[in-house]
């Protein structure tokens, strides 16, 4: 077969292929940010730690209550989600009025105290996850072997990335969502319990960061400063999407992932800048995001 | 007059008296080591508290004085940056009158504070750090390196894996000055085997995700994927490539810097077959059984090669002082680099002139989960380095204390 770009075909589609999965956490992590932000207004820098707790909460409770992956699947997300809300309720809520600065403030402060306490709990070096036996193994290919944990990333996190577009896009709870957003008051005189929306909105998008760090527990290294290292990138992920767009935010994700996956093959010293780059070409372009409006 | 001149004689005398007794005797009536390591970060784990209850027992063994003065022990948290280590150092030296500096992990934390530990004229014992050029272009004096370094990393791992057959190489090299340097090794040592490099790919430091990396070393066809990375990088390959079926599909993995608590900490499922070099190994002979099993009731983890090297190191220092009499850093650096070093950790061990302890070397392969009977039954060694073959000669030496030789 004739080569591309100087690689053989299979090097490539393994890398794209091993990019969709990258990109996968990406749109998850995303997303759950674009959503907060969208509708609450505050810049959720606690996401990284949110991802974090979701995959400690699955650790612990394999290791000291026998939680297996499934289910912890479930019950990480609604855990880390109750602490989402116990934050929203008695913190969060004070700043909606004020300036973004704030609740960055606040989301980044509360990110340090979580991760610092983690840390002195737990050390850095990270703690072993195995991949639930269900999904151990892999299947070869032939241009690459592809373990099935990963594929089960790809599926999973569409399912999801999906399910979201369409309850926020498509559905009547979407649409008061989407009304809250554009004119609380009006919704509220309608009946509806904006507040309430609110909190359960922030937590939802904290449970996406949760169901995103048990889905990354047993490939990578379960440890206190796993979120940070990836909040950044997803930070502008966001941004190349456009603030607060849904759609923007999955598929922004899932391309960022190909094009860090296709730099790792052609120039792997810049895998870790090529997304910043992309961002700035992005802002210069299009300074509200590829998918978002022109205020 | 007459009295002034009696006051200077009286001074003069004792002032004579003084500086006599600091070199005859222990300086301040006590001996004073400084533990200077990462203690709560990366590196933690290899040397960290650990080798800090590792010096504790050398100097309890030592019955808690040498020649009737008190020996006691300080530590501190480097946080693996240069700054934070030297200046720690300094005080300790100026304000706590700290004779000796023991421990030391970051190889640039101990290149800098090993530069402070020669103008105050003391003395160092470097056993966590891996670069060779600290018996190399930055060697001193009063610098020791006692347990391993990069070289013989390179020789140990690099030429027994050639010898078996894994003659072309892929490198998963750490984007920064301690991957490259091993890297160099490594190749250096594969071309002179007979071998040869077929690729390599240079990741940032602390990447996230090395599942593109594994599999351009499997489309290289390479026999050898050599991880030249440490610490969290080292441990993310190994864990991929097991998910990627490396070892399965017929490739072998090199790890060129690889601790026991890695390995303990990985599995063996993951890491069986990975051959590397070690300075210590706790289950190979009765004296390692004896000491380790000691540690171990101390600690709950057996030893790392670093960690039985500090206590080593610190015993020997002791020793000297007890020969010489005096803490005097040219002293007890003489005598501790005239007296060979026979004990668990190392047999005919002796110090060279560049500092470099050199010592037997072992090359250790992982055993299969089957093979093993406990949780720390992990190595089987497969063969010893001999001393003189394992750490680099003195006649490539860049040390300015031996050039010329």
């Amino acid at each position: 077969m004739a080569e591309l770009l100087g690689f053989p075909p299979q090097v490539l589609f393994g890398q794209l292929l091993i990019g969709l999965i990258n990109g996968s956490f990406y749109a998850l992590l995303s997303l759950g940010l674009a959503i907060i932000f969208g509708l609450l207004n505050i810049i959720n820098f606690a996401h990284g730690a949110q991802y974090m707790l979701g995959a400690f909460v699955a650790w612990l409770g394999l290791k000291f209550l026998g939680v297996n992956y499934w289910a912890a699947l479930v019950l990480a997300p609604v855990v880390v989600a109750a602490i989402g809300i116990v934050i929203e309720k008695t913190m969060l809520r004070r700043l909606y009025k004020e300036d973004h600065l704030y609740g960055l403030l606040l989301t980044f402060g509360l990110a340090l105290i979580i991760e610092g306490s983690f840390t002195h709990f737990f050390g850095v070096s990270g703690q072993p996850y195995s991949v639930p036996a269900a999904l151990s193994g892999g299947n070869n290919l032939g241009f690459m072997f592809l373990p099935t944990y990963r594929a089960w990333i790809i599926v999973a996190s569409l399912i999801i990335c999906f399910g979201t577009w369409y309850m926020i896009e498509r559905t009547k709870l979407g649409a008061y969502l989407r009304a809250g957003t554009e004119n609380p008051q009006l919704l509220q005189a309608f009946g509806i319990n904006v507040p309430l929306l609110i909190t359960l909105t922030y937590g939802y998008g904290v449970a996406l960061a949760a169901f995103a760090g048990v889905l990354a527990a047993p490939i990578y290294s379960v440890s206190p400063v796993m979120g940070s290292n990836l909040l950044i990138v997803v930070f502008a992920v966001v941004v190349i999407g456009g603030m607060g767009s849904i759609a923007g935010a999955i598929v922004t994700g899932l391309l960022m992932g190909l094009i860090e996956g296709l730099t790792k093959v052609f120039y792997p010293e810049a895998s870790t800048t090529v997304i910043f780059l992309v961002m700035i070409i992005v802002l210069l372009i299009r300074p509200a995001g590829l998918f978002g409006k022109e205020a | 007059m007459k009295m002034l001149k009696k006051l200077m004689c009286s001074a003069i005398v004792s002032a004579t008296a003084a500086s006599t007794a600091a070199y005859a005797d222990i300086s301040d009536n006590e001996v004073r080591i400084g533990y200077l390591a990462d203690m709560s970060g990366t590196y933690s784990a290899l040397a960290g508290p650990g080798g800090l209850e590792a010096a504790k027992m050398a100097i309890e063994d030592f019955g808690g004085t040498v020649n009737g003065k008190k020996i006691t022990i300080v530590s501190a948290d480097d946080q693996n940056k240069p700054d934070i280590g030297a200046n720690k150092v300094r005080q300790w030296i100026d304000v706590n009158n700290v004779d000796m500096v023991a421990g030391m992990v970051s190889s640039a934390v101990t290149i800098a504070v090993n530069k402070v530990v020669e103008s105050k004229d003391k003395i160092s014992l470097v056993s966590g750090s891996a670069s060779s050029s600290i018996t190399n272009q930055y060697c001193t004096p009063n610098s020791v390196h006692y347990v391993y370094d990069t070289y013989a990393l390179a020789h140990g791992t690099g030429e027994a894996v050639v010898k078996e057959g894994g003659d072309s190489w892929f490198f998963l090299t750490a984007d920064y000055a301690f991957g490259h340097s091993m890297e160099a090794d490594v190749t250096e040592v594969v071309k002179e085997s007979g071998g040869k490099i077929v690729g390599g790919v240079r990741h940032p430091l602390s990447t996230n995700d090395f599942s593109s990396f594994i599999l351009q070393a499997q489309a290289s066809g390479a026999k050898i994927v050599g991880l030249a990375n440490a610490g969290a990088d080292t441990t993310n390959s190994l864990k991929t490539a097991k998910e990627f079926g490396v070892v399965q599909a017929g490739q072998k993995i090199a790890g060129l810097l690889i601790f026991l608590n890695d390995v303990h900490s990985l599995g063996l499922e993951t890491t069986q077959g990975l051959q590397l070099t070690t300075g210590y190994y706790w289950d190979r002979t009765p004296e390692t059984r004896a000491w380790s099993k000691r540690y171990f009731d101390r600690t709950g983890k057996m030893p790392t090669m670093v960690q039985a090297g500090i206590y080593s190191s610190v015993d020997h220092y002791l020793k000297a002082i007890q020969t010489v009499k005096t803490d005097a850093a040219s002293a007890v650096m003489a005598e501790m680099k005239k007296a060979p070093i026979n004990d668990f950790f190392a047999q005919n061990g002796q110090i060279r002139d560049d500092g470099r302890m050199i010592h037997d070397m072992y090359l250790a392969e992982v055993k299969k989960p089957s093979e093993s009977t406990g949780e720390w039954d992990l190595y089987k060694i497969l063969r010893t380095i001999p001393a003189d073959k394992a750490f680099r000669p003195l006649s490539e030496s860049k040390c300015k204390l031996v050039a010329g030789r």
